[in-house]
């Protein structure tokens, strides 16, 4: 049991980790919300603002304030909208493409067979490449139209092969990072999958229940809450994806939201045109982790 | 009708045999009780007539149809599982109801049933419950009337009672013997616990390393015990075996003196159940032997006693284990 003394001791034990993981994010955070307000470009030496707004000109780096247009300029631009398309195309292909491409393997990888070990240990592998790796592998040796796998397979039955990265750079980019998300939802439902107890299934077969019902009444209920978790880890991270649309260049077409963060600070140096997309990118995500929240607590209580 | 055969019933994993083989023949709704210590292979035989497990060589007959071949779900029997293995994200209703479900059988008519099998089960009131918010005793009955539902030929009990507390396995003990009487449905049932053996079963049989060591209704066992095996597994405490095994007398069999008697002994411990009283005697180069004394007597640890064994409850052994009958 805890003592009023250690637990006053505790407290002042964690507070430097508490405070710097506190500072870690709050100041990050608020640099970029102070510079979403601010006309703030880096090629640009403001040359608007000592004209027109002399008398709100901030300090020597010629900053000055500019209200909400970061906002609504961001907001109205088409970019925004294709960007904001992408992401949710991608997020919403990869998803349903690991849940049921996972389930799948996760069945197939459960039953014994020989090798069963060095089959899963390769399974998980395009887990563990790194995105840029991994892109890079599938622009040269997978995808391209003259040489790559995937054309020779196209031309060896007879098919016109697909030049990907020009005319379906967003197709392109989700088989991509399915590749390396599917292992991780095969992993989680296999492990799942693996806890799924004996007596069950024989008690289903005492009951009668044909393999497809078996399925449906009680493997895949079994499998929703793992699922679940599948999506919001996924989720997370495939709203982040960049490397894949940096690396192949198909940012034009298939550009996603971070994309269009990295083009507004990088290329064009709007550092604070950056900041309010990065700030309503952030509001997107909370908004999606909400409802995911709401959903997997749902499934949590069960 | 729910007879069960077994004819030549082998059964190995690879080299390792489980079972040498084993005949036996089930009689229309009786209880019969596979009985043995952990690894015996009671469990493997009765899961091989569930059909769970497949038969290496040998025959099932279940109403004198070859049944070997067979799927679990087309035997006409019922199982209830050690675990209960009730399907958690289901609710009682659903989880009684799934079998004749998968059978095909219209909603109403599974409606009926299920109402009708909680009603005998008391479980009317948790129809809607998830198995999680159920105690043991609750899970056991859904178990069970998951089993009665289908209305089989006969019952496989699988150690149910073994997850339960004591006072619960007393209650549920007399339930399914209640179950049995109402139902007159064949019924096998396994444990590994001699009590519920020899209260519940018809007929008792008990395995030792796979083999039947002998089939007889509890009282046959206990009185006429074939081997050494049966003589020490049936009965609470245990028998005591003296002259190397090739003597055995129950602890309810030997007379207790102060004065005089055949063999003579010092109280080492006494263990006090209220009606009776079990005397742990050390009597020297015949070993550790447990008496049966009344339950409130002077006897102290430490003090001197004769033992005199009744002579017609004597039971003698040859040296291979086997009962030499009188």
């Amino acid at each position: 049991m805890a003592t009023q003394q250690t637990r006053t001791l505790g407290r002042f034990a964690v507070a430097p980790s508490v405070l710097s993981l506190f500072l870690w994010m709050i100041v990050p955070l608020a640099m970029t919300i102070y510079f979403s307000f601010l006309r703030y470009n880096l090629l640009d030496p403001n040359y608007a603002c000592s004209l027109m707004h002399p008398d709100q000109l901030l300090d020597g780096a010629n900053r000055c304030l500019a209200g909400f247009s970061n906002y609504s300029y961001f907001l109205t631009d088409p970019a925004f909208f294709r960007a904001m398309g992408n992401s949710l195309k991608l997020v919403g292909w990869v998803l349903g493409i690991s849940v049921v491409f996972g389930t799948l393997l996760a069945l197939l990888l459960d039953q014994p067979f020989f090798g069963q070990g060095i089959v899963r240990l390769m399974m998980i592998a395009p887990f563990l490449v790194m995105p840029t790796v991994s892109a890079l592998v599938w622009k040269n040796m997978m995808l391209n139209p003259v040489s790559g796998m995937i054309a020779y397979l196209f031309k060896s039955v007879g098919l016109q092969p697909i030049d990907w990265f020009a005319h379906a750079p967003l197709t392109a980019v989700v088989i991509m990072v399915s590749w390396q998300w599917v292992p991780f939802a095969t992993l989680i439902l296999l492990t799942s999958l693996q806890s799924l107890d004996g007596e069950q299934k024989e008690a289903a077969e005492m009951d009668g229940t044909p393999p497809l019902s078996y399925f449906w009444y009680i493997v895949l209920p079994h499998l929703i809450r793992p699922m679940t978790v599948v999506i919001l880890i996924e989720t997370i991270f495939l709203l982040n994806v960049f490397a894949e649309i940096y690396v192949t260049g198909t940012a034009g077409t298939a550009g996603n939201l971070p994309f269009l963060v990295y083009q507004y600070g990088l290329i064009a140096n709007d550092i604070g045109g950056a900041s309010a997309g990065g700030i309503i990118a952030v509001i997107l995500a909370n908004i999606v982790a909400f409802f995911l929240m709401r959903m997997i607590g749902k499934n949590l209580d069960a | 009708m729910g007879t069960i055969s077994l004819k030549k019933v082998h059964k190995a994993f690879g080299a390792t045999v489980i079972i040498p083989s084993a005949d036996l023949d089930i009689k229309n709704g009786e209880f019969v009780v596979f009985v043995g210590p952990s690894g015996c292979g009671k469990s493997t035989l009765l899961r091989m007539i569930a059909g769970l497990e497949d038969l290496t060589s040998g025959q099932i007959f279940i109403d004198g149809k070859d049944v070997s071949e067979t799927p679990p779900a087309k035997r006409g029997l019922s199982m209830v599982f050690q675990s209960y293995a009730l399907y958690p994200h289901m609710s009682v209703r659903s989880n009684i109801g799934f079998g004749l479900k998968m059978a095909g059988e219209s909603k109403e008519m599974i409606d009926g049933k299920v109402a009708k099998a909680a009603a005998t089960l008391n479980l009317t009131d948790y129809l809607d419950r998830k198995p999680g918010q159920l105690s043991g005793g609750q899970r056991q009955r859904v178990a069970i009337g998951r089993a009665i539902v289908r209305q089989p030929e006969g019952f496989l009990f699988d150690e149910p009672l073994s997850n339960l507390d004591a006072a619960l396995r007393v209650n549920m003990r007399i339930f399914i013997m209640q179950l049995h009487q109402d139902l007159g449905t064949t019924m096998i049932y396994v444990t590994h616990d001699q009590v519920e053996a020899m209260t519940m079963a018809d007929r008792i049989v008990v395995l030792n390393r796979g083999n039947i060591e002998q089939v007889g209704s509890p009282l046959e066992l206990y009185n006429h015990p074939n081997s050494v095996f049966v003589a020490g597994f049936i009965g609470s405490p245990k028998m005591n075996f003296v002259e190397n095994n090739t003597i055995g007398i129950r602890p309810e069999h030997i007379l207790l003196s102060d004065k005089k008697g055949d063999w003579e002994g010092t109280i080492k411990l006494s263990e006090h159940l209220g009606s009776d009283t079990f005397l742990h005697v050390d009597a020297g180069s015949r070993g550790t032997l447990t008496v049966r004394a009344s339950g409130e007597n002077a006897l102290k640890p430490g003090s001197k006693v004769w033992m005199t064994p009744e002579p017609a409850r004597i039971h003698r052994f040859d040296k291979d284990g086997k009962a030499i009958r009188k």
